[in-house]
Parts: C-alpha cells; structure tokens; sequence
C-alpha cells in the first residue's frame, strides 16, 4: 500500500539517498535497517513531505505523495514518529495528545484515550504533566500515542528503541506487536537487528543511500555476511 | 500620596495600551517568527477606522464600543490580506526578507491612510459614559482610564482562555514549540499562521481604538509605537502573551513615576530597562532559549574571491566613478558622494551582518555617532577637518565597543532588538541634550576645510574615504579574521570547539563595523554641513538595512548594488506625491520576485547570458 520507487534526496549539496525502493504491505511491519547517517530518517522524512529536495516516486494507495505538504500526508493516512520525538514540550501529555487528534478514517482503528492509555499506563498517570518533565521513555510514548491519535494506517516510527531503558524497549516492542494485532502497517527505522527481528516482517538494509538487502529474515540469518558487512553487529 | 496613587494609575492604564498592542505582535512572532514592523500601522488604521466609525455614527455609549469592535475586526482582515497575499509567500525566505516586507507594508499602508484620512491630526470623540474624571485620595482620575485598567487584564484572560480552552489555541502553542512537527500531525500550518496573523492585527487595532478618546489620531502613531512594542515583547520574551502583560506593567509604571525625578527619560527608559533586562536574562522575563530566532534559513554559502574577469569590471567601474566628476554635472557629483555615503554605510553593516550573523536594526547609532564626533569636534574643539575626520570613526567605534560588549551576549531577535535599544537611546540622549548636541536644531555649519570645499574636491576625499573603507572591510572578510566571524555565524558552537574566543570575535566584529559606519557618518555631515538627530533614527537603520536586502544579504557585492540602486531610487521617488506608497510597493515587488536582492537577480542574469558558469554540487 506504500511504495517508494527510485526514491534519491539531498539536503543542499550533499546527496543523502541515491534511488531507494521499498514496499509496505497492508497490516505488514516492515523493518528499515542500516547504521547511522545510512538514509533511514531521510527516507522517512521524505515519504512525510518533510524533505524538498527529492526525486523519484512515493504512492500510498496509487496516489502521489512527492508533491503534498506534510499536513496532507498526514490527513491521506500515514503517521509519523520522528527520532527526536518532538514533543511539545509546554504543552500537557493531553494537549500533546489534541495536536495529534484527527477524525476516524475508513479502514483504519479508531484510538480512543482510554486504548492508548491502557497501551501506555504511564502517560495515563502523568496527563497533567508538561512535555518536558517526562523521562525519555515516557516521551517515546508519548509521541506514539500522538500519532495513533490521528488514526494512521500507516506509522512511520523511527528509531523507537534509541536511548531508552532496556525495560521500555520491550515494552516498545509490545506496543509495535499491538498495532500490528489492530490491523496497522508500520515502517520501522532500526539499528538493533535483535529488536527488529522480534516485531517485523520483512528486513530491508540501506547503506550510504543505497537499498543493499530486501527479505526475509531467515535469509538474513543464513548469510550472516550481509548484515556484518552493513549493520553494526 | 494621593498624587502618587494617581501617576501609579496612570501607568495602569499606559500599561493596557502598550498591551494591546504589544501581545498581538508576541502572538505574530510565536507562530510564524515574523518581525512585524508593520504592526505599528495595523494599530494606527485602528484608530483611524474607530475615529471615522464613531464619528459617523454618533450613537452613544453603545455606538462608541461598536465602533471600537467593528474598527478591530476590519483590521484583523487587513493582516488577513497582508498574510496571504505577501507574507505566506516569504515564510521561508531569510528574517530580513521578512522584516524589510513589513516595513514596506507600513509606507504603503502611511500613505494610504494620508490619502484617506489626510494630514490633519483627529480629535477623537471621548467615550460617551466615561467621559467625566473620578476622585480617588483627592486626585482626579478620568474614568476612561479607569476602564482601561479593566480592559488590558480582561484581554489577557480571553488571550489565556483562548489559548488552553480551545483546540485552535492548542495548536497555536503547539505550533510555537515545533511548527513543522504540527504539520506532520495534520494541521494545515497556511491558516494556522493565518489565524494567528488575523488575530494580531485585530489586536493591534483594538488597542488603536481605544485610543482615540486619549489622543489625537495622528500619521506618526505607526512608527511612534512600534519602538515601545518591540521592546515590551522583548522583555516579556518572545512569543509570551503574559510576558507581554507585565513587561507593559513595569515599563508603564516606571515610567510615570521616573518623569517625576527626570522629565526627560520617557523616550530612553523602556529602551534603558530592556537593556537591563537582556542583560540579566537573555531571552526576555518569560521568553525561553530557542525563541530568538526567526525562520530557520537556507546555510550560507561560501564566499569566493572574485575571478580576474570580475576584477576587470569592478577595477573599471571604480575608474569610471574617479573620472566622473570630470564628466557629469555638479548635482550628479553631489548625488554619487550620497551614494559612496550609503554604500560604505550599507557595506559594514552587511560586515555585521552577512559576515558577523549579527543582525543590527540600530545601525544608524555609529553613523550618527561618527557624524556627531566629527561635527562637535569641529564646532566646540575648532579641529580642522582632518583630525575631526580621524575622530569621527574613533567615536563610534568606542560608541560601538561599549554597546557591542552586551549585544553580543545575545542572539537573533534579542540581539537585533538591543541594537535598537542602543540606538534609541544615542537618539533620546542626542534629541534632549539640548546644550551640548543642539538637540532637534541639530549643529550646523560643518563645513569642509576650504581647500576642500568644491564640490569636486569634496568628491575625491570621499571617493578616497569610502571606496578605501569598502575596499579594507572586502579584505578583512577575506582574512583569517573574516573566516573566525563567519565560522562563528555559522556555528558558534562548533567555532568554540576548536578553540575560538567567540565573544571576543564577535565584538570585534561589531566594533569595526561601528567604526566604519562611523567614517560613512562623516563623509556625510561634512557633505551636508550639519547633522540632526534623525541620523540617528530607526529611518536610517532601517534605511540600511533595506540597502542590504534590496542587494542580498548572501553576496558580498549586494550592499553596493544595493545602496545604489536605494539612492537613485529614493533620489528620483522622494520627489513625487505619495512616494512612500510607491517605495514600499518597489519594496514588495523586489523581495517577492527577487528574493535573493538584486545582486542575485544580476547573479541569475550573469548566469542566463552565459558569463558565469552554473555551480554543480
């Protein structure tokens, strides 16, 4: 349902993606490894509107993607959840929540605040609470929960297990298995071959821009090569 | 002490004015880091649209207070216009680009309303109700102020309503934090930006309104309450309504009781405080790190040295300017010194900002010091020219030290801001200090020396001192020097890292920057034969700046194209009616075509024929 073909992007001068093609299947978790700098938070910010410079094709549902502003991205059905998290930080967990919330779409689950918090139990005791005095983790979730308020069909989540207790990080993989089980289509962005390998489907592997791996991961398993060669093991 | 119950309420009620106008501004910048300098107009077509509204209508308490709305809400959709049709397009072009459209907003708008409302100051009709003074302590205070006080905290509550109550308001305050992470979430930042805008404007022409039983309405109130609104925004912090609230409370009030011990102050102390304030918290009472800057821009692009073909055509048109005068007739002479003037003026302040990342709005303050020294020097210590010439740049360099050593503690808009404050307070110094600067008579009589004083003559001394000055501040950029501050502006950071003494290079910078706005002040009080206040002025600073931005901040050409282009221009416009009209929209046009400046739109041309070559990544 989401397809990047030939995908390149530059940031001024300096060429970030050179042709990158990959596929998100319905109800698919799709796992989007390589090391830092490889393209992966570039390829996400592309398919969310967010880099200018791009050239070849994004569709979601057969529709283009490459001209459309970020909000209408967003409002076609994909979610974003950036690396940095971005939440706001003087703003309530529940005004982080409203900024995030859209109206139900067709053929996607509908998140309600209860959901959410009984998927996050923390955010539930902490709504009153600014952005900013929450731990990491807590904005980890948080900024999913954002997202699911929208009602995606598709998530981008970038990097969710990044700089977070290994406690939480099970839980993120938890989190990641419960949108799949909801019916959601997720692309994730991951360093840790281990964490995707718990909560994907397929594996792809990009390097300095370049799509080097596409599969499952019982090939990735029986050449190990690959994955010395491009991943950080 | 019932007296002073009486000035405290006074300033109350200041305060609710200074307000009004200046939370909508805070607002504006929040969401879409705009510097509006048109604000100030937004605020006076307030005013004028209640006078007429009122006036018409003529119906009492009732007519009055409709009046009032209906002048609000017409204005709001006048920042509606101004939004979508020339700053939606500019959103990502450079702060300046930004600044200098709005200021082009404000002559156009000055000039409209001089066509509709003429020149004429308006008494305003007092509020029907509130039309009487109360005692309070013995002390009569007029009712109408009295409502004010209400007024300026009842805003503020439906501002705080507004904005935690409602889902929009939400937005708002999300989209201050992290505009582009709105986006990614589904909202559409175009009206977002545009509801923010609108309710500004509609601010800004509210408090206008309810000034017009306080003062005459008048084609000065644009420009003359711009200055104190910037500067109650950037104490309350950038982007903080309550900020906003109490920064016009202490202002206000040390105001009316400041006039007590020192009538004069009232032009210099908000400036006097917000210096204080920057000082100490660098980011305004309320404001928060990351919120002194404005749209994020494109990097910079190396510089480069010119190449041996470009060097041919400048060498040759430097010659073409020296052999002139044998030329051209006198007037022309005169005009080409007005353009040396300006273009070694527009040239450091490009210095401090293209190079230094310093953004100056109160550049003029070394070139009116420079004019200043040169001229006492020659009036009160009876130098000849020459020594009055060498101590006209040392003044303003040393005026430049002193106010550079605080603002380069700063950055962004705070930065731009006390440079402002610095000078407007040279400006309220130079304007009150009747005995020693001749105040608003100005000094006169500061004549070249006589073998200098053909028009000629005078030509190649500022040929000698303008071109000598581009020329040194060309090479400085080019030096080790030159690449610390543009390494610094563009990392300060990572400049640190590597072992910079940034401060110190920044101030530096913004001192020898100073200096030679000093040395184009000269060049011009000897030119004219007197120097008045107005040199000193947010016209001329802003006058700068629109050089700069007219020739494009990124090249190091542009503030020569730039002042040139603005002379001749302003020669040629200031002698027909309505000329700020036309100014402005010239203005409007060259950032919505060009919004590199008119050196990058040669740049383009240069490119099109073929002259230069197309760069590849």
């Amino acid at each position: 349902m989401l397809e990047v073909k030939d995908l390149t992007a530059r940031y001024g001068r300096a060429q970030i993606l050179n042709g990158v093609s990959l596929k998100v299947g319905e109800n698919e978790v799709v796992a989007l490894l390589g090391r830092n700098g490889a393209g992966k938070t570039t390829t996400m910010k592309c398919i969310m509107g967010l880099v200018d410079q791009k050239t070849g094709e994004i569709t979601y549902d057969g529709q283009s993607l490459m001209r459309k502003a970020p909000h209408m991205i967003c409002r076609a059905g994909i979610g974003y959840v950036p690396e940095e998290r971005r939440i706001f930080p003087d703003l309530t967990v529940l005004e982080n929540l409203e900024v995030g919330r859209r109206p139900r779409r067709e053929g996607a689950p509908e998140w309600q605040l209860e959901h959410l918090f009984e998927l996050f139990p923390n955010l539930a005791e902490r709504q009153g609470n600014l952005g900013k005095q929450l731990s990491g983790g807590e904005q980890q979730m948080l900024t999913i929960a954002r997202t699911l308020m929208g009602n995606p069909k598709v998530v981008l989540l970038d990097e969710p297990s990044e700089g977070i207790a290994p406690v939480i990080v099970e839980q993120m993989a938890r989190v990641i298995k419960e949108l799949k089980a909801e019916g959601l289509s997720v692309l994730l962005s991951e360093q840790n071959l281990h964490f995707a390998r718990a909560v994907s489907d397929r594996a792809c592997i990009i390097e300095k821009g370049t799509l080097r791996y596409e599969g499952g991961f019982d090939d990735l398993d029986a050449h190990p090569e690959i994955s010395q060669k491009y991943l950080a093991v | 002490m019932g007296f002073y119950v009486a000035q405290l309420l006074t300033g109350l009620a200041n305060a609710s004015s200074l307000f009004l106008i200046a939370c909508g501004l805070s607002i504006i910048f929040g969401v879409t880091r705009i510097v509006n300098f048109a604000h100030g107009s937004f605020y006076m077509v307030g005013a004028y649209l209640a006078y007429t509204i009122v006036t018409t209508l003529d119906g009492g308490i009732f007519g009055f207070w409709f009046g009032v709305v209906v002048a609000a809400v017409i204005v709001g959709l006048l920042g509606l216009l101004v939004e979508v049709t020339i700053l939606r397009r500019i959103y990502h072009a450079p702060e300046l680009f930004q600044l200098v459209a709005t200021f082009g907003v404000v002559l156009i708008i000055q000039d409209a309303a001089l066509a509709i409302w003429g020149a004429e100051d308006l008494l305003g009709p007092r509020a029907p109700g509130l039309d009487r003074a109360v005692r309070i302590m013995g002390e009569p205070i007029p009712e109408y102020d009295l409502a004010l006080i209400l007024i300026g905290p009842l805003v503020l509550a439906g501002i705080w309503l507004v904005f935690h109550r409602t889902r929009w308001g939400v937005l708002v305050r999300a989209a201050t934090q992290d505009r582009e992470m709105v986006g990614a979430l589904g909202v559409n930042q175009a009206w977002l930006f545009s509801a923010a805008f609108v309710l500004g404007a509609a601010l800004a022409g509210l408090g206008g309104a309810l000034q017009i039983p306080r003062e005459a309405v008048s084609l000065q109130m644009d420009l003359s309450v711009i200055g104190d609104a910037f500067v109650v925004v950037v104490i309350g912090g950038m982007g903080s309504v309550a900020g906003a609230f109490v920064a016009a409370v202490l202002i206000s009030v040390l105001n009316a009781f400041a006039i007590l011990i020192f009538p004069q102050i009232s032009i210099v102390l908000p400036f006097i405080v917000m210096a204080i304030v920057l000082i100490v918290r660098p980011y305004g009472l309320f404001g928060k790190e990351g919120s002194e800057h404005g749209a994020p821009s494109e990097p910079e692009q190396p510089l480069r040295l010119l190449s041996s073909r470009a060097t041919i055509v400048v060498m040759a048109l430097v010659f073409a300017l020296a052999a002139s005068p044998a030329v051209v007739s006198d007037f022309t002479t005169i005009l080409l010194v007005d353009v040396m003037v300006a273009t070694l003026f527009a040239v450091s302040l490009h210095f401090m900002m293209g190079l230094g990342g310093m953004v100056s709005f109160g550049h003029a303050a070394y070139f009116g010091v420079g004019a200043y020294a040169a001229a006492m020097a020659v009036k009160f210590a009876g130098l000849p020219m020459i020594p009055a010439m060498l101590i006209g740049p040392l003044g303003a360099a040393a005026a430049a030290l002193f106010f550079g050593w605080f603002c380069v503690r700063l950055s962004g808009v705070y930065l731009a801001m006390l440079t402002l404050a610095a000078a407007q307070i040279l400006w309220g110094v130079t304007f009150q200090w009747q005995d020693f600067t001749g105040g608003d008579d100005g000094i006169l009589g500061v004549w070249p020396a006589k073998w200098a004083s053909s028009d000629r003559v005078y030509f190649y001394i500022a040929f000698v001192l303008c071109v000598g000055g581009i020329w040194f501040l060309r090479r400085v950029a080019h030096s080790p020097f030159g690449y610390g501050l543009r390494g610094i502006r563009d990392s300060d950071v990572r400049a640190e890292a590597i072992g910079m003494d940034v401060k110190f290079h920044q101030w530096m910078g913004f001192a020898l920057a100073g200096g030679f706005a000093g040395l184009a002040g000269v060049v011009f009080a000897f030119s004219k034969g007197s120097v008045f206040p107005d040199v000193l002025g947010i016209g001329q600073s802003v006058d700068g700046l629109i050089m700069v931005l007219l020739g494009g901040i990124h090249a190091l050409a542009g503030p020569i194209f730039g002042a040139g282009v603005f002379v001749l221009i302003e020669d040629w416009v200031s002698r027909l009616d309505y000329w700020r009209f036309i100014f402005g929209a010239i203005i409007l046009v060259v950032v919505l075509l060009a919004p590199d400046g008119v050196a990058g739109g040669v740049d383009r041309l240069l490119r099109a024929v073929g002259l230069r070559r197309e760069e590849r990544a």
